[in-house]
């Protein structure tokens, strides 16, 4: 096992941070910790990293027991939302500093130092930039020293505290892709928290989404974007129409319309439902297909890179539809503001439950 | 030049409202050149024109009698003392109220502030009450032989009490602003307390440092009230340079008063030198910040 955390809890005050929360991760993976702001993702990196000492719990790392090591004995790489890079030494000696500040017996020679720090900069493409300071480079460079940094003193994990957030959406995208094939290559066990769905979906070989200090729900990008345990789960991974209803014996009111209801909600005879399909899987034709139609009239139209959006008032239905087609269908069907269309709701999703958004 | 610049460059309205009149200028800056002559050149002018009233055979006489020399050994003692405790406490204080979350941290921010707020003869005045050899502690002191009110250590701590903010007000808001990120990665990396110590936080501070460390120097030689409570005025022993001007004054001895009194001047100069200069590499390095 590459992690093991066990019953972690940790409480700020009256504030459950982490609520006796138990994870396995397997060596060699690459996991996202995704979850809203606040939902305890952070402290939980801290907490095994040592820079937060959590209430109860056990945390081991590559088989060794590491909860009651000071932060310097756990031997992790953590790299920071805001780079944290040492602005007085250059990038040779942000990232030798881990190798340098070694106990005597325990340093390599300066020339064994030197190779190290030259291979890790070549690995994070930056050893054109060994005499740079962290103030000359751009926010993407930082964040690639940083990570090279970390790994110098071949880390145990690997953890990353929302690496790319604070860069500009093109460097992220960039980054992420180049991390992913580091990761491929270098096979330390990591942990990167974001809340970023795209980002977990995109860069993950696992999710694992937690909200109130709680895991809710954990698996592969696939399993945990087409199956999601939960409405919050459902939710959190994109965007989401939500219409309100009723479970009744098999059937769940959507709008003005029945629909079946799914195998596992059958047998309630009645309770409060939440039906949620995303934008993308929202059918639309100009002429009705299925009775289960609902007549619409399109409000707003907006340009959305490959997609289109469209806000779609529909006859039957508590509040507008937001809908995102190609464009080629936008085209073919020659929508426009004021055009009316029929909206078919094939693929949602019901659960039931006290969950609100 | 863009389209906006080019809009305002051609509307006389607009400019009328970027600038201010050119006579509420001439007005302001004739102002303030008016109060540096009035308060600072001709008193400067004036000190120097004094010292030298009766040449500078005099004036080399008045600053090479035994007890001025007395008096500048003194002082320079004073200050090599109270900078270093002051930089260790100022450095101390600064790291616990940035770096930690602790009890009473806002009052102790708060109460930081406490030696400008009082008066220099109250801060003499508590020293005296509290070592003093008629209170239980200082007859404690003085059977032991130590002797701190009239003597050296009573002008040590009194200078160590009136200026230990500067340092500490120096370092608090650049901390504040560095924040601890740097202090943890280094953790994470294996470094050990000391270490983040000297090779992180002191260099990523040592500019904030240094400029503090001038202020609190520059107030130690010039600091008159406290110390004046509690040195006795004992000439050739308890006198600094501000107390000896004092009593050349109070004897009328005016032309050695202002020469001695110049050796002060000389010293804020320098400060002032020194402290621009720092001011200088702030802003040259600031890239670094």
């Amino acid at each position: 096992m590459g992690i093991e955390l066990q019953n972690i809890t940790k409480q700020f005050g009256e504030y459950k941070a982490i609520d006796n929360l138990s994870l396995n991760i397997a060596s060699g993976d690459l996991i996202a910790l995704l979850g809203p702001s606040g939902c305890g993702k952070t402290t939980l990196l801290r907490i095994i990293a040592g820079l937060e000492l959590a209430d109860s719990g056990k945390i081991i790392l590559e088989n060794k027991d590491t909860t009651n090591l000071p932060p310097r004995k756990k031997n992790v790489g953590f790299v920071f939302q805001h780079y944290a890079l040492f602005r007085r030494l250059n990038v040779l000696e942000n990232v030798a500093f881990g190798l340098n500040v070694l106990p005597f017996k325990e340093r390599p020679s300066r020339s064994e130092i030197r190779d190290r720090v030259e291979h890790l900069l070549k690995l994070v493409q930056m050893d054109w930039a060994q005499k740079r300071y962290p103030s000359q480079l751009s926010g993407g460079q930082r964040q690639r020293v940083a990570l090279a940094r970390a790994l110098a003193v071949n880390p145990r994990v690997l953890l990353l505290d929302e690496p790319f957030s604070a860069l500009d959406a093109k460097v992220r995208q960039e980054l992420r892709r180049w991390l992913r094939k580091l990761h491929d290559e270098i096979h330390v066990t990591s942990i990167f928290v974001t809340h970023d769905q795209e980002e977990a979906l995109e860069l993950a070989d696992k999710i694992v989404v937690i909200n109130k200090g709680r895991i809710e729900q954990q698996g592969t990008p696939q399993e945990v974007y087409d199956h999601p345990a939960n409405a919050f789960v459902y939710n959190f991974l994109g965007n989401v129409n939500v219409f309100h209803g009723r479970v009744h014996n098999g059937k769940v009111s959507l709008g003005a319309h029945n629909v079946d209801a799914p195998d596992d909600l059958k047998d309630i005879e009645e309770k409060p439902s939440q039906t949620f399909v995303r934008p993308h899987e929202i059918g639309i034709s100009r002429i009705r297909s299925n009775e289960n139609d609902f007549a619409g009239t399109i409000r707003e139209v907006r340009l959305l890179g490959g997609q289109i959006g469209l806000n779609i008032e529909c006859e039957g239905l508590d509040g507008p539809v937001e809908a995102e087609v190609p464009r080629e269908l936008f085209m073919n069907l020659q929508l426009a503001k004021g055009v009316q269309v029929f909206v078919s709701l094939n693929r949602v999703r019901i659960f039931t439950g006290d969950y609100e958004i | 030049m863009t389209q906006a610049e080019k809009s305002i460059g051609n509307s006389p309205v607009v400019k009328k409202r970027i600038s201010d009149p050119r006579s509420v200028q001439v007005l302001l800056i004739g102002l303030t050149y008016l109060f540096f002559i009035g308060f600072i050149f001709l008193p400067l002018g004036l000190v120097f024109s004094q010292a030298f009233e009766k040449g500078w055979g005099f004036y080399l006489d008045s600053i090479h009698e035994p007890y001025a020399l007395e008096a500048v050994k003194l002082t320079l003692l004073t200050v090599a003392i109270v900078v270093p405790v002051n930089a260790v406490f100022g450095v101390s204080a600064a790291w616990a109220i940035t770096k930690f979350n602790f009890k009473g941290k806002s009052a102790l921010k708060s109460l930081l502030d406490l030696p400008f707020a009082v008066s220099p003869v109250i801060a003499g005045l508590i020293f005296v009450l509290l070592v003093g050899s008629r209170t239980p502690f200082g007859s404690w002191l003085g059977e032991l032989g130590i002797k701190i009110i009239f003597s050296t250590p009573g002008i040590v701590i009194a200078t160590i009490f009136v200026t230990f903010p500067f340092i500490a007000r120096e370092l608090i808001p650049l901390m504040e602003a560095q924040g601890r990120d740097e202090e943890e990665a280094a953790l994470t990396l294996g470094a050990k307390g000391w270490q983040i110590f000297g090779q992180i936080t002191l260099p990523n501070i040592r500019w904030g440092l240094l400029y503090g460390m001038i202020l609190c120097g520059a107030r130690s030689i010039g600091e008159f009230g406290a110390v004046s409570v509690v040195s006795g005025h004992i000439r050739g022993q308890t006198n600094t340079i501000p107390l000896h001007v004092e009593i050349l004054y109070s004897e009328y001895n005016f032309t050695a008063s202002f020469a001695v009194a110049s050796l002060l001047v000389f010293l804020a100069l320098l400060t002032v030198v020194l402290k621009r200069g720092i001011e200088k590499h702030f802003q040259k390095n600031s890239f670094h910040h």
